[in-house]
């Protein structure tokens, strides 16, 4: 009898240092093949977005169509506190993570009873609000033009100052710092009992609430830990850009985030990583060719889904398996 | 005190009265099953004792006090378990995790972020326990949706013994399985009764298997009371004969 246990772990741990290691290099071995240390940066954001709603939708098995709302929230908090209060980084992005991941949690517990299509169909109206908000308040948020100007302020870590504003490499190393407390985090929390719960959900609703599992009070957690991180990553790509859009609301953003964690691999921790990376390279490179990038994004999702429904990693992952 | 007291419960869908006035008395230690043909209401009536559907009228109270308005969680916690009819896991988790699962819902540890070395040592010690006690030791680290049909009830059953239930709900626990499993089926809910002293309450279609274990058996046809009493007087019963056993004959 082999033990395909430990086997497990010891591929787990490799891939793990891998992943960590790609990550860590990438300033080096990103422009060897074409790339650039921004693109890295950008992949980071939107993979942690993309990660984050997978918290949701892959191990809660609830999805939201709608959580551009909070990472345009993180982004617009982000954005209003370095315009207007306090030249921080830390500030704006603790700010901007707070104000998306609060507004989530109080709408999010007045839909954590619907299920499935209709919840997703009520987090794109929540989306949609704040997309309008952000259009027509432009007193503040500078409407259809976005808001600006603000930039990403030094790091004064005591010893050193760090500039992010100018410095890419320093910058990327930044953003990888935020990425892996985060994705930390929430590795963290699906290895405890409450992320034990979130799968039960996943797996077999009726059986998680026979077993005295208050299934609406869970989601909501974990719809509100989901929120926390989008904002976040939202936080993340205001200070990327040193601009906030209104279209980082629109639902059409939301749908990104889906696609990415689809493409990846959504049953799958690092899947939405995976998806970013596929879809913010050939974003780059593709419409660079053509306006029409969306039509080759579109295909490669379609095949994905058609032949591949566990996504490009759990394809991988099946293939190392067998 | 009885353990369980149904009230004259009714339960109607629309125009349809599934559960028609229908009252039971189960006292602690008890093993009664409950049978009758095709849509007699026993599921509904089981659904109504663990919170899955309000009734329409009628209490139900558990060790005395009312859980008549109590989400399905509460009862639980209260000590209500119940395994369904067609068998709820969660399929693409290993037998140890199904299990860990329900043990850390029943220890309330539910909501921890992180254990402390002597919790999670106490969680799978009691993992480990529940998986010897099902006979599952041999499978523990399987897909639960890649095992048999005995062994998925099996591991069901155990998950519902984790919540240290003092009344346990089995809706048809031999529900398509060949004789083997029948009958190891049967041999697991006999000793939960007899060495755990568990309460249980099944709905059952194998009269084999409902002669053998019960002490008493409760008879539903059509949504309404029909009969109960012990097993010899339920088969000398002319009305159970005709509307049942006369029928399956």
């Amino acid at each position: 009898m082999k033990e395909p246990p430990k086997q497990g772990i010891d591929r787990r741990l490799i891939a793990l240092a891998a992943i960590w290691a790609a990550l860590l290099l990438a300033p080096a071995w990103m422009p060897l093949i074409g790339g650039y240390t921004a693109l890295g940066t950008r992949v980071l954001v939107l993979g942690l977005a993309a990660m984050s709603l997978n918290f949701l939708l892959g191990f809660t098995g609830v999805l939201s169509f709608g959580h551009a709302a909070w990472f345009g929230l993180g982004a617009y908090g982000c954005g209003l506190i370095l315009k207007y209060v306090a030249l921080s980084t830390p500030l704006g992005v603790l700010a901007g993570t707070l104000l998306g991941g609060v507004m989530g949690g109080l709408l999010g517990a007045l839909i954590v009873r619907r299920r499935g299509v209709y919840f997703a169909m009520v987090t794109i109206a929540f989306g949609q609000v704040f997309y309008y908000v952000a259009f027509q308040w432009s007193s503040l948020t500078g409407g259809d033009d976005g808001l600006r100007p603000f930039y990403r302020q030094p790091l004064h870590l005591g010893f050193a100052n760090v500039d992010i504003l100018n410095n890419a490499t320093s910058f990327y190393y930044f953003v990888l710092f935020c990425f892996a407390l985060a994705v930390a985090a929430m590795a963290f929390i699906l290895r405890s009992p409450f992320g034990r719960t979130m799968v039960a959900i996943r797996e077999n609703e009726r059986r998680a609430r026979f077993l005295g599992i208050p299934i609406e009070f869970h989601i909501w957690i974990a719809f509100t830990l989901s929120c926390f991180f989008v904002a976040y990553a939202g936080t993340l790509y205001a200070l990327v850009n040193n601009f906030a859009d209104p279209r980082g609301l629109h639902y059409s953003q939301s749908g990104d985030f889906v696609m990415m964690a689809v493409m990846g691999g959504m049953r799958s921790f690092w899947g939405p990583l995976l998806g970013a990376v596929v879809f913010v390279v050939l974003q780059d490179y593709v419409s660079s060719i053509t306006i029409n990038w969306q039509i080759y994004i579109g295909i490669m999702f379609v095949v994905v889904v058609l032949f591949f429904p566990r996504g490009i990693l759990g394809a991988i992952r099946r293939r190392v398996a067998a | 005190m009885s353990l369980l007291q149904v009230k004259s419960v009714s339960k109607h869908f629309g125009s349809l009265v599934a559960v028609n006035n229908i009252s039971m008395t189960v006292e602690p230690g008890e093993l009664r099953a409950i049978i009758g043909p095709n849509g007699a209401g026993k599921t509904t009536f089981f659904n109504l004792i663990t919170g899955f559907f309000r009734p329409t009228a009628g209490r139900i109270l558990f060790e005395g006090q009312d859980v008549t308005d109590l989400l399905p969680a509460r009862r639980v916690w209260r000590g209500i378990a119940r395994t369904f009819q067609v068998t709820e896991v969660f399929p693409e988790l290993t037998v140890r995790e199904n299990l860990r699962i329900a043990v850390e819902a029943a220890s309330g540890l539910r909501l921890r972020a992180w254990l402390s070395q002597s919790d999670d040592e106490k969680i799978r010690a009691r993992v480990r326990e529940l998986i010897d006690m099902g006979g599952l030791a041999a499978k523990a680290d399987r897909q639960v949706g890649e095992l048999s049909h005995g062994d998925q009830r099996a591991s069901e059953i155990m998950m519902a013994l984790a919540l240290k239930p003092r009344l346990l709900l089995l809706d048809e626990p031999t529900a398509g399985m060949g004789d083997q499993e029948t009958y190891e089926i049967t041999q697991l809910i006999r000793r939960l009764h007899r060495d755990s002293k568990l309460t249980i309450v099944l709905i059952e279609h194998d009269m084999r298997v409902v002669f053998h274990l019960a002490d008493r058996i409760m008879v539903l046809d059509q949504g309404k009371f029909l009969a109960e009493g012990t097993p010899a007087e339920i088969a000398a019963n002319k009305a159970v004969q005709t509307a049942y056993l006369g029928q399956a004959a």
